[in-house]
């Protein structure tokens, strides 16, 4: 069933790959014993978790008072980490459901390790807002269970608490939709296994074979997870920008938040991909199928969402001045001139000015420029939830109570903590795990394998003519 | 379900052959017993006869039982339960029930519907299906014929069958 591939596709799979170089290219790794470059991140990852986890420790012990927040700024780096965080897991979610639906073949490259992204981003995320409480050992009372206080339930009608639905929600269903994505692909590593390995990844597999009636199941679920998934995430960073927007601070209530949030989670998420892809594909040997136009795709996406980014920034300023409404013009006069003019001129250029070189195909299709490039991006994202929380809380309606904020070296120990977390968990992920999905990379083999398109397209589609009678005559014998 | 089943299966080494071969099976009227392969293989269920899952009807049953579920409970809570008023909305505010029904109705399909999933498929943690090869999740396309009880006629016949469609292989196997 070779289907007939355009000439001017560029192909997503080089090196003329058979179906078994591809089960040996993406599945060694995980047979190998680990090198010395995995080694050493991997033992620098723990070290900075260990540190973070001590911090945490700290805090909890000694109190939210080892931060430097204050009556003024009750938000500091903690809600400017969380937000990053959950904004960086949405790229995952739109790779491996939206690009679904879309029907775009390139993100059969990216998507299992896009996805394990996310979900080790939610779990850095979660840990925020649960320490940030306080008294983290009371954090059950988030959920709505009977209690004996009544039972007094929750309030429902918080944003607060729709984000705690909406992350946990986005937390289940991405891990249920990377792992159903996983069990075919740990049937192939299953079956070229023996001995205690062969056991531990019978178990992961969960007994899958590739029956027919199974795999059209699997299409069919997977459909339908990616149709939740695509308003699920969508709703995930509305909710978090509802957070600020139902509030009556000026800065934070605006109506332009939620589309101005998904699009920036979607803008910082496609930058820590292509970070952790770059180096993925160079010490994994998978450039053969996370090939430049991969990452041009990506590319493509950073350049559209940082200009949505960049808009809504200028709407704001705008609608701020056209307002009329002097508290309104003040938290952007304070934004962008006030004390903490830095942050803001770090959030503009690196997601307003920077992303625009993207324009260029050169640029685009550039290695050194696109790693650059995702570093930055993800320091002017968080640049930009620290402007929206710090900046606007430090310069509030009573000038008597105006503060400044730094942080303390619990709260920065806390976020490189996270990030030690983040690396530890990816680190594991692409020993254990096919990084690139095994199945779904076969199945565009036929239409995406560079044997297949380009000036190879019109030979196989003429090749394929001539083989038409013969097929007849096959059947006619029998 | 029988003790034991004798296995007869062809192995192929492109899902061109496969589909060719399903289409002489067809043709033959030869009882398939399953198919098996690497990836999805399109335009092969029809061949097969296998009718349309029907798992996102249950994912949408899943799914109105999520809305309901969180939609009704905050309206019993604020409403009857311990009726309190927020910023002088009315107790029964319903524009701020719908992020968390909406929450609460994807949880409920997703988890549902994997859950019935790996349930219909016979699969989960723990389960061992027999594998007929190991090359099947690599790079093998497997036409798998059932023979308890066939006469050497009949299994030549099928193995004439794989022979004439090309298969790389053909084995036995008692799974």
């Amino acid at each position: 069933m070779s289907a007939v591939v355009s000439p001017i596709r560029e192909p997503l799979i080089t090196g003329s790959k058979t179906y078994h170089q591809i089960t040996e290219d993406i599945v060694s790794p995980t047979e190998r014993v680990p090198g010395k470059a995995w080694v050493a991140f991997f033992m620098a990852s723990v070290g900075v978790l260990s540190f973070g986890l001590f911090c945490i420790g700290w805090t909890i012990w000694m109190g939210i008072g080892t931060w430097d927040l204050n009556r003024t700024i009750g938000w500091g780096w903690d809600i400017t980490n969380f937000v990053w965080w959950i904004g960086i897991g949405h790229a995952g979610t739109l790779i491996s459901a939206i690009l679904l639906l879309f029907r775009q073949k390139w993100r059969t490259g990216v998507n299992r390790a896009a996805e394990a992204m996310t979900i080790f981003a939610v779990m850095c995320a979660g840990l925020f807002p649960l320490i940030h409480m306080g008294r983290i050992w009371l954090a059950i009372f988030i959920f709505p269970y009977p209690n004996t206080r009544g039972p007094l339930w929750v309030n429902f009608n918080s944003p607060l608490l729709w984000d705690v639905f909406a992350i946990s929600t986005y937390f289940t269903v991405s891990l249920l939709f990377w792992y159903t994505g996983l069990v075919p692909d740990f049937a192939t590593v299953r079956d070229r296994a023996t001995g205690l390995r062969k056991r531990v990844y019978s178990f992961l597999a969960f007994g899958w074979t590739g029956k027919a009636k199974h795999w059209q199941r699997w299409e069919a679920l997977s459909l339908v997870l990616a149709g939740l998934a695509t308003p699920l995430v969508l709703s995930v960073h509305t909710i978090v920008s509802f957070d600020f927007a139902t509030s009556v601070i000026p800065g934070w209530h605006t109506t332009i938040f939620p589309p101005y949030f998904v699009a920036g989670a979607i803008f910082s998420g496609f930058a820590m991909v292509l970070t952790l892809m770059l180096v993925t594909r160079k010490l994994l040997h998978l450039e053969d199928y996370i090939t430049i136009n991969h990452i041009e795709s990506m590319n493509k996406v950073i350049l559209l969402t940082g200009t949505i980014v960049g808009t809504a920034y200028l709407t704001e300023l705008f609608i701020a001045w056209y307002s009329g409404y002097v508290y309104e013009q003040f938290a952007f006069y304070n934004r962008a001139l006030g004390v903490y003019w830095w942050s803001y001129f770090g959030m503009m250029a690196c997601n307003v000015i920077s992303p625009q070189i993207f324009w260029f195909k050169k640029m685009r299709r550039s290695i050194f420029v696109t790693f650059f490039m995702s570093i930055f991006i993800n320091i002017g994202m968080w640049f930009e939830r620290f402007v929206i929380i710090a900046t606007t809380l430090a310069r509030d309606y009573l000038p008597s109570s105006w503060s400044y904020y730094v942080p303390t070296w619990v709260e920065i120990g806390i976020f490189i903590g996270t990030m030690g977390l983040f690396f530890v968990l990816y680190l594991l992920f692409v020993r254990v795990a096919p990084v690139v999905a095994i199945a779904e990379v076969k199945s565009i083999l036929k239409s995406a394998g560079d044997q297949y398109s380009k000036e190879n397209a019109r030979d196989n589609y003429n090749k394929m003519l001539n083989e038409k009678p013969h097929h007849d005559e096959h059947e006619h014998a029998h | 379900m029988k003790e034991y089943q004798e296995v007869l299966y062809g192995l192929y080494d492109d899902e061109t052959d496969l589909m060719d071969a399903v289409k002489v099976a067809n043709a033959d009227h030869l009882d398939i017993m399953d198919v098996y392969s690497p990836f999805p293989v399109h335009g092969l269920d029809p061949l097969l006869g296998l009718s349309e899952s029907r798992l996102h009807i249950a994912g949408f049953v899943y799914g109105a039982l999520g809305t309901l579920t969180a939609f009704l409970f905050m309206t019993w809570v604020f409403t009857r339960d311990w009726p309190i008023i927020f910023g002088g909305k009315p107790y029964f505010s319903a524009p701020a029930f719908i992020p968390i029904s909406f929450e609460l109705t994807v949880l409920f399909a997703s988890i549902g519907m994997v859950v019935t999933f790996y349930t219909v498929c016979g699969l989960g943690p723990g389960v061992n299906n027999p594998v007929l090869d190991d090359r099947i999740t690599d790079d093998k396309f497997c036409i798998a014929f059932e023979t308890n009880g066939y006469s050497n006629e009949e299994i030549s016949k099928l193995k004439g069958f794989f022979s004439t469609t090309g298969a790389s292989e053909v084995n036995t196997k008692t799974i």
